[in-house]
């Protein structure tokens, strides 16, 4: 049970090998011992998860119960779940406690899986280090060789990319905005999807920046997140930019095979400072690629190098609207004062971190009177251009493999003071998200370091499948199976 | 273009983010340096170039319009920070 799959959990709980139970504790006493050091959970939910867990073995027993039944997740905080508090990772929501469900937690409730708690975050989803969390900073389970350094797990979903890597569950929920799934995942050695915008309802999840904001999910293997995925998307009348397609079973997907696929290797994704083993690594993605079958076409995504600025512009002013509405009056902390401007401004300043407070105030500011066509509206123009950069791109080709993140994990003291510097890990994975692309990254290997790297397969519009055929093959050629330092397995 | 500290205060109270004396000056010097990095946007041309606005894949619905959700009074008021009855509570807004 310590190092298996979701789908080896699925098929082990279905011939009634293991039980539900016996699988919610094991991994609820791995949370015990592990989750001192990592901190991936903001709240556990134990009790819940054992009565979730006999109720999905009653089920098994009958030969019932639906794609996850009795298998333990973990749910970024940034979904909001019935009855259990949701806290974004910020002080404002510290006792929030929705009267609602998320529709894609309630589409994983749907299948009968079981929730062990909530994982820690970047405060409202901002940042890709996990450091700014009012719960405090995640840590890494992987450690540099000979290194007791403690490392970042990337971020925005840390925590849900921690707890997978370290076998404290065998899958999360995570959500990416510019980033926030691949990059953790690419710096915990695991797999993560970050779908077309538009597959998984926004409904319930705290929102960031609501036209790039989508959430996907992170296990071990592509198998595991095509398990994953297939639960948590579909269309939902709740949210309006849900995407009304049937959801395909992906998990059919995956042995298809790159046979005759066209993959291109974007120019402009090559950089000097891009460090040579993240190089040799892509070099040896797109080998894996084509001895399968499959053609490597050079394509040019002319307008990569601003894609950065440009997300940074958009994100951020639809977290100044977004984030409007903590203001200490219908729910949230509040902070007394004589005026209701004082009591708003009292509210905010002590409910909201450093890092989220500057995205505010810069949000603001583009969207201000004077500015809103100087920054806003030019970086909406520039976001189309980025969009038709991937169109024609997809008329030549059906896949692209580019890196996931520049570095690997790095150490909690070496985080750049410097904000622009902190954007810069995001370089790779924000342009799909500014085009609504699908994209997934898969962990392909070890630095020298020890340390996991990632690539990263970006789609067309709705061709999730065809990202997870082409992730299935480099999958196998990686045959990645290194553990973290701390894991599951060697903690007993 | 560079942000003095003025510009700072009055998006600060624009946004209602209570900004500190001490703070304003250091959210100064981050903001220029994000808005310097920005500028090179403006080497772009986008002429003719409309906004994106969504990924064009969602299609605007419509749908009866009657009421499918309600009656949660509880519900909606019991993350309120302080309440009296049925109603969310501010500070006296008119003397």
């Amino acid at each position: 049970m310590r190092d298996m799959t979701l789908a080896a959990a699925r098929e082990a709980l279905a011939k009634r090998e293991i039980s539900a139970v016996e699988l919610v504790d094991h991994h609820i006493s791995t949370i015990e011992k592990l989750d001192g050091d990592i901190n991936a959970f903001i709240t556990t939910t134990p009790d819940q998860a054992r009565l979730a867990a006999k109720a999905a073995d009653e089920q098994l027993a009958k030969g019932e119960g639906g794609l996850l039944c009795g298998i333990p997740l973990g749910v970024k905080d940034l979904f909001c779940t019935d009855g259990t508090r949701t806290t974004a990772g910020s002080n404002i929501l510290r006792h929030f406690v929705p009267p609602y469900e998320s529709t894609v937690t309630a589409n994983l409730l749907k299948q009968d899986a079981v929730f062990l708690g909530k994982l820690n975050l970047d405060e409202f989803a901002m940042g890709s280090t996990n450091l700014t969390s009012a719960f405090g900073s995640v840590t890494n389970p992987w450690k540099r060789a000979g290194d007791d350094k403690k490392l970042v797990p990337g971020g925005s979903s840390g925590g849900s990319a921690a707890a997978v890597a370290s076998g404290m569950v065998l899958g999360a929920t995570g959500t990416d905005t510019g980033g926030s799934i691949r990059q953790p995942a690419s710096f915990c050695g695991i797999t993560g999807v970050k779908p077309t915008y538009g597959r998984c309802s926004r409904f319930g999840t705290i929102a960031f920046a609501s036209s790039l904001d989508q959430a996907g999910p992170m296990a071990r293997t592509l198998e595991d997140c095509a398990l994953m995925l297939e639960a948590m998307a579909g269309f939902d009348p709740k949210d309006s930019t849900s995407v009304d397609l049937a959801v395909p079973r992906y998990v059919d997907a995956l042995e298809r095979g790159v046979k005759g696929l066209k993959v291109g290797i974007p120019e402009e994704y090559r950089s000097e400072d891009l460090p040579a083993e993240i190089q040799a690594l892509w070099e040896q993605g797109i080998a894996w690629l084509r001895d399968a079958g499959a053609e490597t076409v050079k394509v040019s995504l002319p307008h990569t190098k601003y894609g950065l600025p440009t997300y940074y512009i958009a994100a951020l002013a639809e977290a100044s609207s977004n984030l409007a509405r903590y203001d200490g009056v219908r729910f949230g902390e509040r902070v007394p004062a004589d005026s209701l401007d004082m009591m708003y401004e009292a509210t905010r300043h002590a409910g909201f971190g450093e890092e989220v407070r500057r995205r505010i105030l810069m949000g603001t500011y583009v969207l201000s009177s004077g500015y809103y066509d100087a920054y806003y509206l030019r970086a909406q123009k520039i976001r189309t251009l980025i969009q038709r950069d991937f169109l024609s791109a997809f008329e030549k080709v059906d896949v692209l493999l580019t890196p996931t993140a520049p570095s690997a994990a790095f150490a909690h003291d070496e985080k750049p003071t410097d904000p622009v510097q902190v954007y810069l890990n995001d370089v790779f994975t924000v342009p799909a998200s500014l085009a609504g692309v699908p994209a997934l990254s898969l962990p392909a290997g070890l630095d020298s370091k020890g340390l996991p790297l990632g690539l990263q397969l970006i789609g067309r519009y709705f061709e999730e499948e065809t990202l997870f055929a082409a992730g299935r093959v480099m999958e196998k050629a990686a045959g990645f199976t290194h553990r973290p330092a701390l894991f599951a397995g060697s903690a007993a | 273009m560079s942000l003095d500290t003025r510009t700072v205060r009055r998006i600060a109270k624009l946004a209602r983010i209570g900004l500190d004396d001490q703070e304003a000056e250091g959210l100064r010097q981050e903001l220029d340096g994000i808005l310097g990095w920005v500028e090179q946007l403006n080497e772009v041309d986008i002429t003719d170039v409309p906004p994106m606005i969504g990924t064009g894949l969602a299609k605007p619905r419509l749908r009866v319009d009657v009421v499918t959700d309600g009656g949660k009074r509880e519900a909606v008021l019991s993350n309120a920070p302080d309440r009296a009855d049925a109603f969310f509570t501010v500070p006296k807004v008119v003397e």
